[in-house]
């Protein structure tokens, strides 16, 4: 690795700072993530002191089981309607975003300007609420998840054709004439030759938007309200005021929701870490 | 011989006919592919963002609306806890943005030199940035707890009586900022480490041979190198804490009283009691708070960048 070596060479001095550095994140870092595990798992008593015992007894089953049934297991349909909501959204971004990324790359026209000004407002701009919501009930789709998903779509296709036009940059044009040359039209030298060559970047924006659009809770909370259609985040919202005694079940929650976000960083820290660094390099 | 001849005439007859092929008689690239974007896009964000330009002039129920002028835009900026709002969101910004670029580079030199358990460390700080914004903002809400909190506890081992983080009206706003800071420090760091990586090593190694000290490596080397890095941080966090909602929610509510309300959560306690031309008019107050500040800054800062 071809880094910079700022800090010095010498071991003892190496040693200290690494090991001050390492106490420092367990304290600032890894405590937070522990106290969410001890409480998760202690009874409901122990779990009102707030502090950082050990516990007195494991309850790791009850206490899931409790925190899944609570109000007619909400947080079951909470799962899968967030399950539901992450896979469409994420799916409509990634074709969408994929076909206008390309044509945006490839074709020069006199819109491209207005094009990209509109991507740009997409990550600047804060969506408006209220007339959105306005735009939604006209359409049928209000308190609806279709409508839920449209809006996840919409507020991330900006970030997505980014990614994807500075892909398709890396793609030779000699492709494209070759397979039109075999007779490809449009559509087939799109889904045939150009997608399946997007692979990396697709699993970049799956990754990044799943986590995105898993833990959003601004548009659900406006756009999807209502008990019976609740995503996971809002349920750690209501369960907050519901469970104000019950310290050990509101962290249960807060762990089981904090296990997808767990597994993507576990499996594509790369993907990630590829996403984020280059949507921001272009910003 | 022979093929010399002929490969140029072979050439120029096909250059022309496969361009006329590809620019009049067929296209592999149309513009019906923006369709299905541009109709979401436009339905669901540009005409909304439209809308909210006249809506803000109104007394709105959703179902009929009267015009009203700029009578939502006056009462903003009178209501203390409206204008409270407002200010609160330009401290919160300008706060979490500092905080990120500071500490986001000094954790990135840190993480890119020669340290033991690097791996580690760079998953710790990045883990947050993945994690719940709402579990984040009510685990830290118990944390900062002001009898039985473990920060408190921690603070009273050594002497010190730590105040009411998130209840007492001085310490709110900036208790969030810290969490805000705490979950988002991870990417800043990410982004730094990119742009570190991404300077020649000969650099560093040429200001160690000319005699610099760690110190004169960075002030000198690494901040001016890492500047594009720097420019991404500082706008995207900019954005982001204009923007912020989802942290400030789960932790106070805007609370205690409004002394930590932004305009986002304005905009939704508006929206909750029912004036919809007002919660438009603050959603048009950030619209306008966001692009004058970020798009004179990162021209600006883009400007300076091309300079060197």
């Amino acid at each position: 690795m071809s880094t910079a070596e700022l800090v010095n060479h010498r071991p003892a001095r190496k040693w200290a700072l690494s090991a001050v550095a390492i106490l420092v994140s367990i304290v600032v870092f890894v405590i937070p993530f522990a106290f969410i595990v001890l409480t998760a798992v202690k009874d409901r008593q122990q779990s009102a002191d707030l502090n950082f015992a050990w516990p007195h007894q494991f309850r790791i089953v009850q206490n899931f089981v409790e925190v899944v049934k609570a109000r007619d297991y909400m947080l079951v349909i909470a799962f899968i309607n967030s399950t539901v909501l992450t896979v469409a959204s994420v799916a409509g971004m990634v074709i969408l975003a994929a076909m206008a990324g390309f044509v945006l790359q490839r074709r020069k026209s006199r819109w491209n300007g207005l094009i990209n000004f509109l991507v740009l407002s997409g990550l600047i701009i804060p969506p408006a609420v209220v007339p959105t919501i306005w735009v939604l009930q006209k359409l049928g789709l209000f308190k609806t998840l279709p409508g839920l998903i449209l809006i996840e779509i919409a507020f991330g296709l900006s970030f997505c054709v980014l990614l994807f036009r500075a892909f398709v940059a890396t793609i030779p044009r000699e492709l494209d004439e070759a397979a039109v040359i075999d007779g490809a039209g449009p559509f087939g030298l799109f889904f045939r030759v150009i997608f399946p060559l997007l692979r990396s970047v697709i699993v970049t924006v799956v990754v990044v938007q799943s986590v995105a659009v898993f833990n959003d809770f601004t548009n659900p909370l406006y756009f999807l309200p209502g008990d019976q259609n609740a995503t996971v985040q809002l349920t750690l919202y209501n369960f907050n005021s519901q469970f104000s005694t019950q310290y050990n079940l509101l962290f249960m929650n807060i762990l089981l929701i904090t296990i997808p976000p767990l597994i993507m960083f576990l499996f594509f820290n790369r993907q990630i870490v590829a996403g984020m660094t280059s949507g921001a390099i272009k910003g | 011989m022979t093929t010399t001849s002929v490969k140029p005439q072979e050439r120029s007859k096909a250059a022309p006919a496969a361009s006329a092929a590809g620019s009049k008689v067929y296209r592999p690239y149309s513009n019906w592919f923006f369709l299905p974007s541009a109709i979401i896009y436009s339905v669901l964000f540009l005409v909304p963002t439209f809308a909210s330009l006249y809506f803000s002039l109104t007394r709105w129920s959703l179902f009929d609306s009267k015009f009203v002028g700029l009578d939502n835009f006056k009462l903003f900026f009178q209501e203390p806890a409206l204008v409270k709002g407002f200010t609160n969101t330009l401290i919160y910004a300008v706060v979490t943005s500092g905080s990120k670029v500071v500490l986001g580079l000094l954790l990135a030199v840190l993480l890119t030199s020669q340290i033991v358990a690097r791996g580690y460390l760079r998953s710790v700080v990045f883990f947050p940035v993945l994690v719940s914004t709402i579990g984040v903002g009510l685990t830290f809400t118990v944390l900062m707890n002001p009898e039985r909190g473990l920060i408190n506890g921690a603070l009273s081992v050594v002497g010190i009586s730590g105040p009411g983080w998130l209840t007492d009206p001085k310490w709110a706003l900036l208790s969030v900022a810290a969490v805000d800071v705490w979950k988002g420090v991870g990417l800043a760091t990410l982004i730094y480490i990119a742009g570190i990586v991404s300077i020649p090593r000969e650099y560093i190694e040429a200001a160690r041979v000319d005699g610099a000290s760690s110190w004169e490596t960075f002030r000198r080397v690494v901040l001016p190198l890492s500047r594009p890095a720097t420019v991404t941080v500082i706008i995207l966090s900019l954005i982001g804490g204009l923007r912020s909602f989802d942290l400030i929610w789960a932790m106070t509510q805007g609370g205690p009283g409004f002394t930590s309300d932004v305009i986002a959560s304005v905009i939704y306690k508006q929206y909750q009691a029912g004036f919809y031309g007002l919660s438009t008019a603050g959603n048009v107050v950030l619209f306008i708070t966001v692009t004058a500040i970020v798009l004179p800054l990162s021209w600006f800062l883009n400007r300076k960048e091309v300079d060197m």
